[in-house]
């Protein structure tokens, strides 16, 4: 599937650049590679993007918005990454606590140690995500001659492979499992943790697994659904509240 | 400066299950008590309850309840030719770190260890003659009994809620219970969970394969039950969100809803919460302990807290921390074997098997804490001979779940791709359709096993990080061997449509992912100051008005969970102060 677009990132990144420009037309501000988009597409009315950003930027949002994606296609399962929230979830704990390292031990002297020592960058969770989306991205420029996000899907599967294997090595020493392991974690969160936090929009992630959320009491299921399915309604905290 | 407060009978470190006995127990007798808890204080009614309790992302994946380890963590190695590094964020275990300790976030599950713990050396050495014990293992006896702990034993059960299936009272074998348990003088208070199917599905394959299953006890009230001190507990919802969560039922028996409270209605007693103890302080001699330092960490202010008896009751860890940090009793020293602060740090071992069982739904969702069927055929049982598996100690066989929440459980077949279409379609097909045995297994001590305080890091006071060397060894890994051909044996022996077998460890012990929050050992009590930091009273061989209580005295870990006998010997160290210390303060047991 060749999939290139005329997308917010360039819009923007146009108007800041040359804001007499962006007067004239999207066309004047596109780089180059986009002036080959054969039908740009208008941006997708959905939630996610009115929601807004707290901590992506324009090439980070691009990134994260292809990956959930790409490992969330829609489908007869569930609706697409982006349609999830997952995007959002994303951003949210970058943006917060946990992407700033709240609870993380950040003193030195710092050692790379043995996998068996668990977590040794001298990085937030938020820093991490930074880093390797440039890293990914350079690595897609080199290998593809464009970021994550233009790359053909069969190449971002390879990329995406390449990353849970630990076949692609970054420059700069970052490590890659490390990366993929917070990026893959984080991805999962954001389907099948609570609406609350951005993602599981509309519980459909949890409807994914038949997953019934926060049901109050099932004192009296244990028998009467033994062995049976149990309905498909999920609660969220938010129903609750 | 250090503000020197007014002296108390007795400070308590740590408000969870065992300084919450304690505290209760103490200022019943009439002892002027303060608690000092670095942790907040939380409640049922205010914290734990619907529906913000049910929140996966916040207590399982971001700790809630837990230790903050920017503040204060362990560095980690696997042996000591390794350089320790930090553990930066929580994994393999999980200490609490709130008015309830881990008593508010553990599962329930409550155990009777014996003899076969107590007496390890002596039954090995009887049985299978002196060799069979490694030189490296440093097993040794633990200076009490199960005669001696039983009535501890059944005041904790009757306080904590726990329901269960008797399988020995006073020698009489009990049909559906646990015929390998040590007799008991009665029942449990409540009667078993309702069981689940995996639970059943287990139990079947089990007994078809000649093994003993029965209800896993737990702190899981059954059905709404009021506990001899009046704490009213609600029945178990099997609402799934147990392990890491505090009960919105009230129905896990829990210290911040059961001994807390009544000790915090006597006015003999004081909670000071935000108060982090630094230092054990030691008289002139070296002979007493004088009290503590804490600072509240609020505001960073410095007190001294004198005592006249002093509790460590925090986490297992941490306990074992205080004393480094305090200069009490002489650290171990793995090299020269001598020395006893930090000897004897055990974990646990494991191995799991998922089933997956196409069309048949198990609704992981509605379960218990304790919803699992067990064997202890390998465990317990002292008729399964090791002389041909040349390991010690054992492991028990779990089946049905373990927190089956979204983030962390979605079963799927091996192979299955991790993204895409096809991984979701098949995590939509086998998350209500699997269900997973597993087994649980003992670690013996080690002589490398150990604590001491770290060279480099600090924590967030200045004060040298507690280190951990810890590895599995070859009586670990025989263990694990025989565990995984077993689960596999009765996993297949169900018939499922596809099955991830279960597989011995072989790597390392990594502090990711979370694997058991049962670390033991460090101050271990004993028979002697020689090989033990604590005599058979959880009192300091070196300073007789501190005692020492959690899993941390225990000189070696079993296959089971802690909270048993952590729970019953606080009350048998209580009524140890109570009805002899007190009237004639000095060691307990002549060294």
């Amino acid at each position: 599937m060749k999939e290139q677009k005329l997308d917010r990132r360039d819009f923007l990144k146009g108007a800041v650049v040359g804001g007499a420009a962006a007067a004239g037309g999207t066309a004047a501000i596109a780089t180059p590679e986009i002036a080959q988009a054969e039908a740009p597409a208008p941006a997708a009315p959905t939630a996610p993007e009115a929601a807004g950003y707290a901590f992506l930027n324009l090439d980070e949002a691009a990134f994260v918005e292809t990956l959930v994606d790409h490992m969330v296609p829609a489908d007869e399962v569930s609706p697409k990454g982006t349609d999830l929230g997952v995007n959002i979830y994303i951003d949210r704990a970058l943006a917060g606590a946990w992407g700033k390292g709240e609870r993380l031990y950040m003193q030195g002297p710092w050692k790379q140690g043995a996998p068996s020592q668990g977590y040794q960058l001298p990085l937030t969770p938020a820093q991490l995500y930074r880093a390797g989306i440039e890293a990914t991205n350079a690595h897609c420029r080199r290998t593809y001659g464009k970021s994550f996000d233009r790359i053909e899907v069969a190449q971002r599967q390879e990329v995406l492979i390449g990353l849970s294997t630990g076949k692609i090595t970054f420059e700069k020493g970052l490590p890659v499992r490390v990366f993929w392991t917070t990026l893959y974690q984080t991805v999962i969160e954001g389907i099948y943790s609570d609406p609350i936090y951005g993602g599981n929009r509309n519980k459909a992630g949890w409807a994914i697994i038949g997953f019934p959320g926060i049901i109050a009491v099932h004192r009296d299921h244990v028998e009467k659904y033994r062995g049976k399915p149990f309905p498909n309604k999920p609660v969220g905290i938010a129903d609750m509240s | 400066m250090t503000t020197k407060l007014k002296e108390v009978d007795v400070v308590i470190v740590g408000l969870g299950w065992t300084g919450g006995i304690l505290a209760k127990e103490l200022t019943e007798a009439g002892l002027k008590v303060v608690a000092l808890e670095r942790g907040a204080p939380r409640s049922s009614e205010n914290d734990y309850s619907l529906p913000n309790i049910r929140d996966e992302l916040r207590y399982v994946v971001r700790h809630d309840l837990m230790q903050n380890t920017a503040r204060d963590t362990i560095t980690v190695r696997n042996n000591p030719q390794q350089e320790a590094l930090p553990m930066r964020r929580l994994g393999s275990f999980l200490p609490g770190e709130v008015v309830g300790g881990s008593g508010v976030h553990w599962s329930g599950h409550t155990w009777r260890w014996t003899d076969m713990e107590f007496k390890v050396r002596s039954n090995y050495e009887e049985r299978y003659g002196k060799k069979f014990i490694p030189d490296d293992m440093t097993i040794q006896d633990w200076g009490i009994t199960y005669a001696e702990l039983e009535p501890y034993y059944d005041k904790f059960e009757y306080t904590a809620a726990v329901s269960g299936k008797a399988g020995n009272i006073g020698g009489q074998l009990q049909a559906g219970g646990n015929p390998f348990e040590a007799p008991r003088v009665r029942d449990y208070p409540l009667p078993p969970l309702t069981p689940i199917l995996a639970s059943e599905m287990f139990t079947d394959a089990a007994r078809n394969a000649g093994y003993h299953p029965f209800p896993r006890p737990s702190a899981n009230a059954s059905q709404p039950y009021t506990n001899p001190d009046g704490s009213k507990f609600g029945g178990c919802q099997y609402c799934g969100y147990c392990q890491r969560f505090g009960c919105e039922a009230n129905a896990k028996g829990s210290p911040h809803m059961t001994v807390i409270p009544i000790a915090m209605r006597n006015p003999n007693f004081e909670l000071r919460t935000h108060s982090w103890v630094t230092r054990v302080l030691k008289d002139s001699d070296g002979k007493r302990v004088t009290g503590v330092t804490y600072t509240n960490v609020l505001n960073g202010e410095e007190f001294e807290q004198p005592a006249t008896i002093v509790m460590l009751c925090a986490y297992a860890i941490n306990n074992v921390h205080l004393m480094l940090l305090s200069g009490i009793g002489a650290p171990y020293d793995p090299v020269a074997q001598k020395g006893v602060v930090g000897k004897n740090y055990c974990y646990q071992t494991g191995a799991g098997a998922t089933l997956f069982f196409e069309g048949k739904y198990f609704n992981p969702f509605m379960n218990a804490g304790g919803s699992n069927a067990t064997i202890d055929d390998f465990n317990t049982n002292w008729a399964f001979d090791r002389a041909p598996l040349n390991f010690v100690g054992g492991y028990n066989v779990s089946g049905g779940f373990n927190t089956p929440l979204p983030i962390g459980y979605r079963p799927v077949p091996s192979g299955t791709p991790q993204w895409g279409s096809e991984w979701k379609r098949a995590t939509a097909k086998w998350y209500q359709t699997a269900m997973v045995i597993n087994a649980s297994g003992s670690v013996m001590a080690n002589r490398y096993n150990c604590y001491d305080l770290d060279p480099t890091y600090r924590n967030a006071f200045g004060q040298p990080l507690m280190r951990m060397t810890f590895d599995y060894h070859d009586n670990e890994h025989k263990m694990g061997r025989h565990a995984a051909q077993v689960i596999n044996d009765i996993a297949k022996s169900m018939n499922p449509t596809r099955l991830n077998p279960a597989a011995a460890r072989t790597d390392p012990w990594t502090v990711v992912p979370y694997q058991s929050t049962h670390n033991t050992g460090g101050t271990i009590m004993g028979t002697n100051p020689r090989d033990s930091a604590l005599n058979k009273y959880l009192q300091s061989w070196d300073c007789h008005n501190l005692f020492v209580v959690g899993a941390n005295v225990f000189p070696h870990n079993s296959s089971y969970n802690p909270t048993g006998p952590v729970g019953a010997l606080a009350y048998w160290t209580a009524d140890a102060i109570k009805n002899r210390y007190v009237k004639n303060p000095g060691p307990l047991v002549q060294a």
